[in-house]
């Protein structure tokens, strides 16, 4: 099976603190890959070093086998890596389409034929399909930034897959979403994982959403890999339920 | 889907055959004003393009119109190039100029890149004054001459105005081509979000890079127009308060609206004129007025107009909201 990620040896100390301390682990074609562990245990700066947000003190991203180490963001996701954020990242004042037409233009031909092409860059067919999928169609020309918080983590989420990304790295999805929102997302995102073969890697506190979405879980405490595993293997593991679950 | 006129360009096509004709019976001064509020829109276009539409601070815009006027002055007086050359060079140079000072604009942002090009603004007065050899210093630079283009002699006033509204309507066209491509929309996402746009493929660098100079190019293309305008310089008109008066013109105009540099030049540069008439008191009314608008429309003039058909549409949505209360009202009865 094809490894879309591979992450190898990852470690990011700020000065004497060892937030991520040698980390390994891949993701797999197809895949929903959770990433659970309490708070401060180093999810997010992971996340921030696979993605190229901050350099990593040592380790080596791979992408479909070739190293990404060091990348800048507008690189990897030239390369196909995908990503929401944990706090909402829209453009508010640009409309919900003008969003969506933004999040898969630069993947269209160069800067150049860009400048002289049309002014959607083709792409006002992809984003009202995207909306549909999304069922976001009453609010397509409606600015982003008057849409409700759920409203707006869907179209976070729809923005990382207008470019048709290879992986898709979901920083806390559910954060903040109330249950008819959660589960509309949690319901779309296993319709493109399925539909597209989409690869996806999850960071989240809401265990119910992780132990149900993910076909396998790695556990972090500490900055270091505890366990990783099925949902089921996971829950049944003793020092998992000492570091996180609890009783 | 139905193809609409975009309304900007709408404005653009209409407003240039009414300026073609409309001043035909000006005098000379009348002349001179709307050229100059013509120069000045498109120097203020550049400028709406790097903060309004991209959202970065540049208090230097007059420092690029001083580019732009001396190359066109020195190349068509001292070395006899053609107007149409000394504008490209204009643009050209201001344009490598302006990619050297986004640079700054890469690694800092708000006040801290003001201050940066608030002092090359500074840097290009200086060189203006001092340095005689080149620009005159304060002597300046007299008989400019206006342009021939293609054995028309463009050296009156109305000729002038006219060749002056044709350059406008061509690089508002081309400045409207921009906006509305894929790059405008990239310019807006670094303004709203660079961070999200960097995790969209959003090449950060480079547009803001480009952002800068193209902007910084409208100043050098609005200089290379301003020194056959006045057909003398000197460096007043390009010290530091002029890169102010910029800054002013967008933000009151209304910052990141495409007519915005029109209607703010208007306030800037026509207004005072009209307001000779009130002798003395022209800057006390010039400035109330400036500071009643900002009060109430900060988005500026064209914000205030946007604003207007956000309650419109408000109004109406409440309507529709009383006309079905009746139905809500039924429904609580049964």
């Amino acid at each position: 099976m094809t490894r879309v990620l591979e992450v190898k040896g990852m470690k990011k100390y700020f000065g004497g603190i060892r937030a991520v301390d040698g980390v390994d682990f891949h993701v797999n074609q197809g895949e929903i890959l959770g990433i659970i562990g309490p708070n401060g245990c180093g999810k997010s700066t992971l996340f921030n070093c696979i993605l190229g947000q901050l350099t990593p003190t040592d380790g080596e991203v791979l992408l479909e086998g070739r190293p990404v180490t060091g990348l800048y963001p507008s690189q990897l996701n030239r390369l196909g890596v995908s990503r929401t954020f944990q706090l909402l990242q829209v453009f508010p004042t640009l409309s919900v389409r003008e969003n969506l037409i933004l999040a898969g233009q630069e993947h269209r031909g160069t800067k150049l034929t860009r400048l002289f092409g049309r002014g959607d860059a083709g792409l006002t067919d992809a984003a009202n399909r995207m909306i549909a999928f999304f069922k976001l169609e009453h609010l397509a020309d409606q600015k982003a930034g008057g849409l409700s918080y759920g409203q707006q983590k869907l179209l976070d989420a729809a923005m990382a897959f207008m470019a048709g990304p290879k992986l898709v790295l979901l920083d806390e999805p559910a954060g903040g979403v109330n249950l008819t929102m959660l589960a509309a997302l949690k319901e779309r995102l296993e319709a493109i994982n399925r539909e597209q073969g989409a690869t996806f890697v999850v960071i989240e506190h809401n265990m119910d959403f992780v132990m149900s979405l993910c076909s396998r879980v790695v556990v972090m405490a500490e900055g270091r890999v505890l366990a990783q595993g099925t949902p089921a293997e996971v829950r049944a593991d003793p020092a998992v339920v000492e570091a996180y679950l609890g009783h | 889907m139905t193809t609409r006129l975009d309304p900007n360009l709408a404005v653009i096509l209409l407003a240039a055959p009414i300026l073609w004709f409309a001043p035909a019976g000006f005098k000379a001064y009348g002349l001179y004003v709307v050229s100059l509020w013509l120069v000045m829109s498109i120097a203020a276009m550049g400028l709406n393009l790097t903060l309004g539409y991209a959202g970065l601070k540049s208090l230097a815009q007059a420092g690029f119109i001083g580019i732009g006027a001396y190359t066109t002055a020195i190349l068509t007086k001292t070395f006899g190039v053609s107007w149409p050359l000394a504008f490209l060079a204009s643009g050209a140079l201001s344009f490598a100029v302006g990619v050297v000072l986004g640079f700054p604009a890469l690694r800092v942002k708000f006040h801290y890149l003001a201050f940066v090009t608030l002092a090359f603004a500074m840097f290009v007065f200086l060189v203006a004054r001092n340095e005689e050899w080149l620009t005159g210093g304060v002597y300046g630079f007299s008989n400019i001459p206006r342009p021939v283009i293609f054995g028309l002699d463009l050296s009156r006033a109305l000729p002038f105005y006219r060749f002056v509204l044709v350059v406008t309507v061509v690089l508002s066209l081309a400045m409207w081509w921009l906006l509305r491509s894929p790059w405008g929309r990239a310019f807006l996402a670094l303004r709203e979000n660079w961070m999200r746009a960097a995790s969209l493929g959003v090449d950060i660098r480079t547009y803001t890079l480009m952002a800068f100079a193209i902007g910084s190019a409208w100043g050098g293309f609005a200089g290379a127009l301003y020194a056959p305008l006045v057909e003398f310089i000197d460096p007043a008109p390009f010290a530091i308060s002029a890169s102010f008066v910029m800054l002013l013109t967008v933000v009151v105009g209304g910052s990141g609206f495409f007519l915005g540099p029109f209607v703010g030049a208007f306030l800037s540069f026509v207004l005072p004129e009209l307001l000779r008439v009130t002798g003395g008191w022209y800057l006390v009314v010039y400035a109330s007025v400036v500071l009643v608008l900002l009060v109430i429309c900060p988005t500026g003039i064209l914000g205030l107009v946007e604003r207007a058909r956000d309650r419109l549409s408000q109004r109406r949505a409440a309507a529709l909201r009383d006309a079905a209360r009746p139905m809500l009202e039924g429904s609580e009865a049964r």
